[in-house]
């Protein structure tokens, strides 16, 4: 018997390593739900979530909106692009007005960083971060901790290198907090211009060569050169980048050993990661992506849990 | 707290001879019948079933699977915590199969109307019956009747029946247990 000790999941930062493994091991009841010939299980059937996505996603939104109908519970969508953000109103004020038309949860994505803490402060609904500017992004910390752990037993005592744009990643900050809960070895590489000035703060270790790093690593986590973000030249051109920081064959081939590549998707192809290494067995992106939909299921079910919701009057 | 020894071990491996028999009875060779344990106390009867029906009778040919119906409970989101799942392991379709449900106490009958629901997911079965250790006459919510039952009790609802298994507990026997005042 046992629940969260959070009511939303704002970041990795807030929860428990119990939360944590709570939310792994309902995670893999609910991978083997959504691979049954029928996938849906009635546990939500009276709650409606709002998936309010200020910032444009695919795999996030995607991911999120079949959790939320494979648990049967009802959605509706909101993108920034096409409503009234754009006429000026407020965030408090949008949140609001859909939460009058009873909404249960609210799972938003947004551009500023503490948006989500934030709106949990001022509104009456259970949030979930489906992340905030380079802050956090819960949910895919999780889904990146299940994989791991699926593939290799446990995080414990393993290494894992996150490789690339760690100072706009919103993911690595996540990711780190939550690997560290598990007990795993936590390093960044990149570009020293990459890289957060005080990210040894957290406890990682910093290297800046990347076949080091790699043959140090049990897992490589590549990450997406974040252009959009980018305001400055960070790097002299995209090619001194591949050739430093780019993960292909010939550099897989020099180590003596096999790991385990992930990334979070969307691939720059040839980038961070070439598409013969992206394609191949050695990278679990794709089971990163089908473990998505169960963590997020894992994580709708146990906070919508805690919502008492049929004593609210 | 008050304990009653409801039956001992010996008693209970003679009901479950019964039960395995009253089962070749109407099952025959088990060819389209498929058991299946509900997680997660109905699994250790189901086992011994399968092992009864392997050891001394001969059968060893039955299908047999774990159904969890946590994610099915009827009481999800009223303030209770919620359980903790369980594996579900049914590695097989039901449709057209003739399944019988296992779990050791049949009480007010939610679970196994959870269990139902559940098992939509692995097809439509050509029928569904219930066999259950103990069964709590008088205590249900729900239009459920256990189809072989190994003994009914008629205990209040402040007592409780627990069914203990040697695997997993340290010994075969059903108490009752009576809340002090």
């Amino acid at each position: 018997m046992s629940e969260l000790s959070v009511n939303h999941l704002l970041g990795i930062k807030q929860v428990s390593q119990e939360d944590i493994h709570l939310i792994l091991e309902t995670a893999e009841n609910f991978k083997e739900v959504i691979n049954r010939p029928i996938k849906k299980v009635p546990s939500l059937r009276d709650f409606t979530i709002a998936n309010l996505f200020f910032e444009n996603s695919t795999r996030t939104r995607l991911s999120f909106e079949l959790a939320e109908k494979r648990l049967s519970a009802d959605v509706i969508n909101f993108s920034a692009a096409s409503s009234s953000v754009k006429k000026g109103e407020t965030l408090i004020d949008t949140v609001n007005n859909i939460l009058s038309m009873k909404v249960d949860m609210v799972v938003m994505r947004h551009p500023n960083p503490g948006a989500s803490v934030f709106l949990s402060n001022h509104v009456n609904a259970s949030i979930v971060n489906a992340g905030d500017g380079a802050h956090e992004h819960p949910t895919q910390a999780l889904l990146d901790a299940f994989s791991i752990k699926e593939k290799l037993g446990s995080l414990e005592g393993k290494k894992v290198v996150i490789v690339g744009d760690i100072l706009h990643s919103r993911v690595a900050l996540s990711n780190i907090f939550c690997l560290r809960k598990l007990g795993a070895v936590v390093k960044v590489c990149g570009p020293e211009t990459l890289l957060p000035k005080h990210i040894k703060s957290l406890g990682v270790d910093v290297e800046n060569n990347l076949d080091k790093a790699l043959k140090w690593c049990d897992v490589a986590n590549m990450l997406r050169v974040q252009n959009e973000r980018m305001s400055t030249r960070y790097f002299p051109s995209t090619r001194e980048y591949v050739a430093q920081y780019g993960l292909d064959k010939e550099r897989l081939n020099r180590l003596d050993k096999e790991i385990v590549i992930m990334h979070p998707g969307p691939i720059n192809r040839g980038v961070e990661i070439s598409s013969d290494i992206a394609d191949s067995q050695h990278a679990i992106i794709l089971d990163q992506v089908q473990n998505g939909v169960a963590v997020r299921m894992s994580v709708l079910y146990l906070l919508a849990s805690k919502l008492k919701h049929y004593n609210r009057n | 707290m008050s304990k009653k020894l409801l039956l001992s071990a010996e008693r209970i491996n003679i009901i479950l001879n019964r039960l395995a028999c009253q089962l070749i009875e109407n099952h025959n060779e088990f060819k389209d019948t498929v058991i299946i344990g509900i997680q997660p106390r109905g699994v250790f009867l189901s086992e011994r079933l399968k092992q009864l029906l392997r050891e001394e009778y001969d059968i060893a040919d039955v299908k047999f699977g774990k159904l969890d119906i946590t994610f099915y409970r009827d009481d999800f989101g009223r303030g209770n915590k919620v359980l903790q799942a369980n594996k579900t392991d049914i590695n097989f379709i039901v449709e057209d199969k003739k399944v019988v449900f296992v779990d050791d106490v049949l009480y007010t009958g939610r679970s196994i109307r959870s269990a139902l629901t559940a098992l939509q997911s692995f097809g439509r079965p050509r029928s569904v019956e219930l066999l259950t250790l103990i069964d709590r006459r008088f205590s249900r919510h729900l239009p459920i009747q256990p189809d072989y039952k190994g003994r009914q009790v008629d205990a209040i609802n402040k007592e409780r029946v627990i069914v203990s298994w040697k695997e997993n507990d340290g010994e075969d026997a059903v108490y009752i247990i009576t809340q002090g005042e």
